[in-house]
């Protein structure tokens, strides 16, 4: 082991092989449990060259631990050289160990007064009455709590208890020297369970827990090197800094006690409820959106609910999976309750100690079933499931930068193992290692929220498409219905309503004339659309196709000279009739020559006089003004979807134009900027 | 180690800009405001059908007498602007494009959360670490 040189004091530093022992293995266990742990100040994590820092957090608590006053402690702090240099290397923390177990033994906070042989310091680590020395295996007894935390330091200290037997000796003779500060909290550590409610609920004022629910909070296994072992202890200490007077961190290094960060049972409890009330399986997630309604009813400002999704979303993905949840309902919590929020997620939050303390199979228990019958908001998470399952196949966007982000993570993973730990960046580097697994779920997530809403849209049948006025079978008169009145907006207030029933087809003659008219008349009317007019339309359409092309003012024959090059086959005329128009167009054909195109449909009315008067002139005048105005309908549908067409065929060749413009590019020689 | 970084939303306005706090900090938020034009020139200049084939680092957008910007644009049309010293010959592509590489990571990370309306101001505190990260630390 080697001789830490030089605290702060600038004299080399003797240790013992007992002091050296125990002093490594408290650092390793502050050291260690800042890789879980909540993080000092940025300075306070900056990185020795060669050497691991210990986390300030830790080790504050393992200096309150040590029964000093908060003086004693602050001296401590300094002469060590913490707080020069900002962090607790090992030289800094083996010197004010040394001035711990100095203080301890009632000799003045001094550089000098360490070095002399000195007894261990002693650290408060049990629940048990009578002061244990941190050592010593003997005492460590009677709590389950301490239990996997002290066996370890049974095991690693067994090797140093005969070097410290000597001192044992003189430790209970100085402990009272040590206590009067510490008799209070002392006093106190009794009534710990009744304690520990009482604070409990003045803090939270919420479930009062007792304190023996608290036992199977601690994980079995102390495979979290030191962290999860070192919270009872830090907890008994900051229990009891919470009754004592000082109730705020002392300096800014201190962390906060740990109890506000641990969840109690029954919160436990709370907080799946109400997770399966977001989300029925709780190995599933929590989406976005549906998370952010759930807190915004917390009343909490936007921004501190934003801080609080950082720290719980561990993994960054968008969703909170049952650990993450907790974790942010009780930094929602707390925060209500007036605790500042941490600089980073606590350990006791953290999702791998949540998952650790309450396993799963706790979680879905029979009560699922019960909450999955009468679940209101399930619809929601099923659409999450159905959503999820759909994006992973449409995850376009995401993917890119997961690959991305798998590759960065990796390699900032190797990068991190090799440098030392910085606790910001570990604890984002540490989700980070899990979210490389995760990094799917990030993905499914990241467009869930808007594949749902679009599987929402989707659910309900959408409103179907104007059908493509291409079409013109007979049936598709009614299309013209719908195509008629979005494209007329303009529609006349004594515009004909639908007819429920077929009109009666005007006679021949009538027809044609208003044929002429209609076609000759170049502005759109709002028509009726009566089927047997359509297909007159059509009629219509087609001679002017057979037949020689009359004026180009005609509008409506132009579009359907043009359309009917695409619609002959769509055209599905009974022969018949266009035989017997064709000869009309014919005869109409210098008529229409002749009239110039007039305008609406009382200009119709005017055109028809000149023609035979055979027919009554009043009634007919009126049939007539009717079925022109129909016509007028028609010759407007018959633009609107010439216009359509003309719309799409422009779009083609705007593609086309793109991706020759594409290929052009392509060809041309890349300019290297 | 960037001197300046800025990440600027679709509509060229800032969501995030942090420089290294020296005397004249305005010139560095000129300098990024400039390179914009630069920025559109550059992801026009490929076409608007290319997007796709677009790489999101633009790698150099001009270099003046002490410092050199560097630009990388998302697909979101979201860019990010940094500022490096002309003096720091040790900074290869790669690490520029690395850089840029996290920055578009802590971008999407702030995006998750769903907290965060985009449009504003980036307040993560990840993101300022990350960030700090990346800068000269000046001491």
């Amino acid at each position: 082991m080697e001789v830490a040189g030089g605290g702060g004091s600038g004299s080399p530093l003797l240790l013992s092989d007992a002091e050296q022992q125990c002093y490594s293995e408290l650092f390793a266990r502050c050291a260690g449990a800042a890789g879980g742990g909540p993080s000092g100040p940025p300075e306070a994590a900056r990185a020795v060259p060669g050497a691991a820092t210990a986390a300030a957090g830790p080790v504050a608590d393992l200096f309150r631990a040590s029964q000093l006053p908060a003086e004693t402690l602050h001296q401590i702090t300094e002469l060590c050289g913490a707080k020069r240099v900002g962090y607790f290397g090992p030289t800094q923390f083996y010197v004010a160990l040394k001035l711990i177990a100095a203080a301890q033994s009632g000799l003045p906070v001094r550089i000098e007064s360490i070095k002399c042989e000195l007894p261990l310091p002693r650290f408060m680590m049990s629940k048990n009455d009578g002061e244990v020395r941190f050592g010593n295996p003997a005492e460590l007894h009677g709590t389950k709590a301490q239990i996997p935390y002290l066996t370890t330091e049974k095991n690693s200290f067994k090797r140093t208890d005969d070097g410290d037997k000597q001192q044992e000796t003189q430790s209970p003779t100085m402990s009272p020297l040590a206590s009067p500060p510490s008799s209070p909290p002392h006093y106190q550590r009794v009534p710990l369970s009744h304690g520990y409610s009482k604070l409990w609920s003045s803090a939270e004022q919420m479930h009062p827990a007792p304190y023996e629910a608290r036992q199977p909070l601690v994980p079995p296994e102390g495979t979290s090197s030191g962290g999860p072992g070192t919270k009872p202890p830090r907890l008994q200490a900051s229990l009891i800094r919470s009754f004592s007077v000082e109730r705020e961190p002392q300096d800014s290094n201190s962390n906060y006690p740990d109890e506000p960060w641990r969840i109690t049972e029954e919160q436990r409890e709370y907080y799946v409820n109400q997770f399966r009330s977001l989300q029925p399986d709780p190995s599933s997630f929590i989406s976005g959106s549906v998370a952010k309604n759930f807190f915004t009813k917390s009343k909490l400002s936007i921004p501190e609910l934003s801080y609080i999704w950082e720290l719980s979303d561990a993994d960054c993905d968008g969703a909170l999976t049952l650990p993450e949840f907790c974790a942010a309902f009780h930094l929602i919590v707390a925060r209500k309750n007036g605790y500042p929020l941490p600089e980073a997620l606590p350990p006791t939050l953290q999702p791998e100690y949540l998952q650790a303390a309450f396993p799963k199979s706790k979680w879905e228990c029979a009560a699922f079933d019960s909450y999955s019958e009468s679940m209101p908001a399930s619809q929601q998470p099923r659409d999450l499931h159905r959503s999820e399952t759909s994006v992973k196949d449409m995850a376009d966007f995401p993917v890119p930068i997961q690959d991305v982000t798998l590759d960065d993570k990796q390699a900032s993973k190797n990068i991190k193992d090799e440098a030392s730990p910085k606790d910001v960046s570990e604890d984002s580097a540490t989700p980070k290692d899990s979210s490389s697994l995760k990094a799917r779920p990030r993905s499914r997530s990241y467009s869930s929220t808007s594949i749902e809403e679009a599987m929402k849209r989707s659910e309900d049948p959408p409103t179907p498409p104007p059908r493509p006025q291409k079409t013109h079978s007979r049936a598709s008169s009614l299309d013209l219905n719908k195509v008629f009145q979005p494209s007329a907006p303009a529609a006349k207030s004594g515009s004909l309503p639908q007819p429920p029933a077929l009109p009666p087809r005007p006679c021949p003659s009538q027809v044609s004339q208003h044929s002429v008219n209609s076609e000759s008349s170049a502005q759109p009317k709002p028509p009726a659309q009566p089927y047997g007019d359509f297909r007159l339309q059509e009629q219509s359409e087609q001679t002017s196709e057979a037949e020689v092309h009359p004026q180009s003012s005609r509008g409506p024959s132009q579009a359907a000279e043009s359309s009917p090059a695409k619609k002959d086959i769509p055209y599905s005329q009974p022969p018949s009739k266009p035989i017997r128009r064709k000869f009309r167009p014919e005869n109409q054909a210098p008529e229409n020559q002749e009239l110039p195109p007039t305008v609406g449909g009382p200009a119709s009315a005017p055109t028809m006089k000149p023609h035979p008067a055979v027919q009554k002139q009043s009634s007919k005048q009126k049939k007539a003004i009717q079925t022109a105005i129909r016509k007028n309908k028609e010759a407007n549908a018959v633009l609107a979807r010439l216009n359509s067409e003309l719309q799409q065929q422009l779009k083609e060749v705007h593609q086309e134009r793109i991706a020759l413009e594409n290929q052009l590019e392509q060809l041309r020689p890349v300019t290297v900027l | 180690m960037a001197v300046c970084v800025a990440v600027i939303a679709k509509e060229n306005y800032p969501l995030y800009i942090r420089s290294v706090p020296t005397e004249n900090e305005l010139k560095f938020h000129y300098m990024v405001h400039t390179s914009l034009d630069v920025v559109d020139e550059k992801i026009s200049a490929l076409g608007k059908a290319l997007v796709d084939q677009r790489e999101l680092y633009l790698g150099l957008l001009y270099p003046t007498e002490d410092h050199k910007v560097y630009g990388y644009v998302t697909n979101s049309k979201v860019k990010f602007v940094m500022v490096v010293d002309a003096s720091n010959t040790a900074l290869r592509d790669n690490e520029i494009r690395s850089m840029f590489r996290k920055l578009h990571n802590s971008y999407t990370d702030v995006m998750c959360n769903p907290f965060y309306n985009p449009g504003d101001r980036i307040q993560s505190r990840a993101f300022d670490s990350m960030v700090t990260s990346m800068m000269i630390q000046v001491c």
